[in-house]
């Protein structure tokens, strides 16, 4: 392979939307209302389509005939490259909301400054899908705003959902290696470089929600590097992956 | 045989999206380009939503289209940049939608009005819909929901 690290940074977009597209589709069926249930599965579909170009582009780069397919399902935990966040249990409806927010907000920043990547590629597929991610993200932030400034009982469960996923923002923003040589060659921003949009935004829709951003800027890592995932994500790769893993090869 | 540019588009406007059989795949805007390069038909076709499942089955409808016709030789290539804009829906699609119940894109971010009474008296249900494209409204004289065609 003649570049690793893009290899690595488009695994990293490619996972991203592969692993919270797949958590938000565990709501198919279950969520609190029809509307909610389809917005969901809507927006679960669209970061599997995203995915789905992601990854195409990464297995091409990489030059070993992986498809998308082969990559998102072939893999074990430890070659995901996907941010902590993604891959957090979906809690209650409030919990997957705040989840999806914080993650729109980044997301959102992020295709914006990859329309202007240096590789058309990455440019295109970016310009696809921050149309979608804006969608996503007017309908998450007004969701934390209706849920945050509501009853008691929201407003209670809101908090505590942005207590609990707060410490797993920072990982965004933290670059490494890889996200170096992707500046230097103009492929992808500064993940630093995000911020100063992310906090704006989010402060935005936290104050109309009277939620209270926590104070430590304290970030679990190790999500993008795939240094050390959460517990969480075996768990997801097993129902995601068990129809490969049962029947190798299958396909319709 | 190799049949004309735009014999080929006409016969491509008779192919119906797979979701809203009323509008044709040209309508919808996601044919970007026919050519032929040699003796293969090359067909530029975008995806609407980046996981719409009916993208596929359109490449689908599209490639059977041509065979009917006697094309054998074809390339259906996916473009996806520049990205699909609702903007690319011909002004018969946007009628025929009207027609059929759903209210067409507009940049206000709304429909301006019911498709079936007419009505401006509309509200938001859902910002998503029956299909990765449409959101859910309803119109609070005639009381019906209707489709929303989504604006992007």
């Amino acid at each position: 392979m003649s570049n690793p690290a893009f290899f690595e940074f488009l695994c990293r977009m490619g996972d991203n939307t592969l692993v919270l597209g797949h958590r938000v589709s565990e709501w198919c069926g279950h969520a609190p209302v029809l509307e909610e249930d389809i917005a969901l599965a809507n927006t679960a579909l669209d970061l599997i389509g995203q995915t789905q170009m992601w990854l195409g582009l990464a297995g091409e780069v990489e030059g070993n005939g992986r498809s998308a397919d082969d990559l998102a399902m072939l893999r074990d935990a430890w070659d995901f490259r996907n941010v902590l966040l993604a891959e957090q249990p979906n809690g209650d409806f409030g919990q997957t909301m705040m989840r999806q927010f914080l993650f729109d907000a980044w997301h959102v920043s992020m295709l914006e400054a990859l329309q202007q990547s240096s590789d058309a590629r990455v440019a295109g597929i970016a310009a696809k899908s921050v149309k979608e991610a804006a969608y996503h993200l007017d309908r998450s932030g007004d969701t934390v705003i209706r849920l945050g400034d509501g009853t008691s009982e929201s407003h209670r469960r809101m908090q505590a959902a942005l207590d609990l996923l707060w410490p797993y923002v920072g990982e965004f923003f933290v670059a490494d290696e890889v996200d170096s040589a992707m500046a230097e060659a103009g492929i992808a921003p500064d993940p630093a470089s995000l911020r100063a949009a992310f906090d704006r935004r989010v402060a935005d829709v936290m104050s109309e929600a009277t939620l209270t951003i926590p104070e430590s800027d304290f970030a679990h890592k190790g999500g993008k590097s795939g240094f050390r995932h959460s517990e969480h994500l075996g768990h997801l790769l097993t129902q995601m992956q068990w129809l490969q893993r049962a029947y190798p090869g299958a396909s319709w | 045989m190799k049949p004309a540019v735009d014999q080929v588009w006409d016969w491509l406007d008779q192919v119906p999206d797979p979701e809203i059989p009323v509008i044709s795949v040209v309508d919808l805007g996601i044919v970007r380009e026919v050519r032929w390069e040699d003796d293969a038909l090359e067909i530029a076709v975008t995806p609407t939503y980046s996981g719409c499942p009916a993208t596929s089955v359109i490449s689908m409808d599209i490639e059977t289209a041509m065979r009917d016709r006697g094309v054998t030789d074809i390339r259906i290539k996916t473009r996806i940049s520049p990205p699909w804009t609702t903007e690319w829906l011909s002004d018969k699609g946007r009628a025929k939608l009207v027609e059929y119940g759903i209210a067409p894109p507009r940049p206000a971010g709304g429909p301006d009005a019911c498709p079936r009474c007419k009505s401006s008296n509309v509200e938001r249900i859902s910002q998503f819909g029956s299909t990765p494209c449409k959101a859910q409204w309803r119109c609070r004289d005639c009381m019906e929901p209707f489709d929303y065609f989504k604006c992007i």
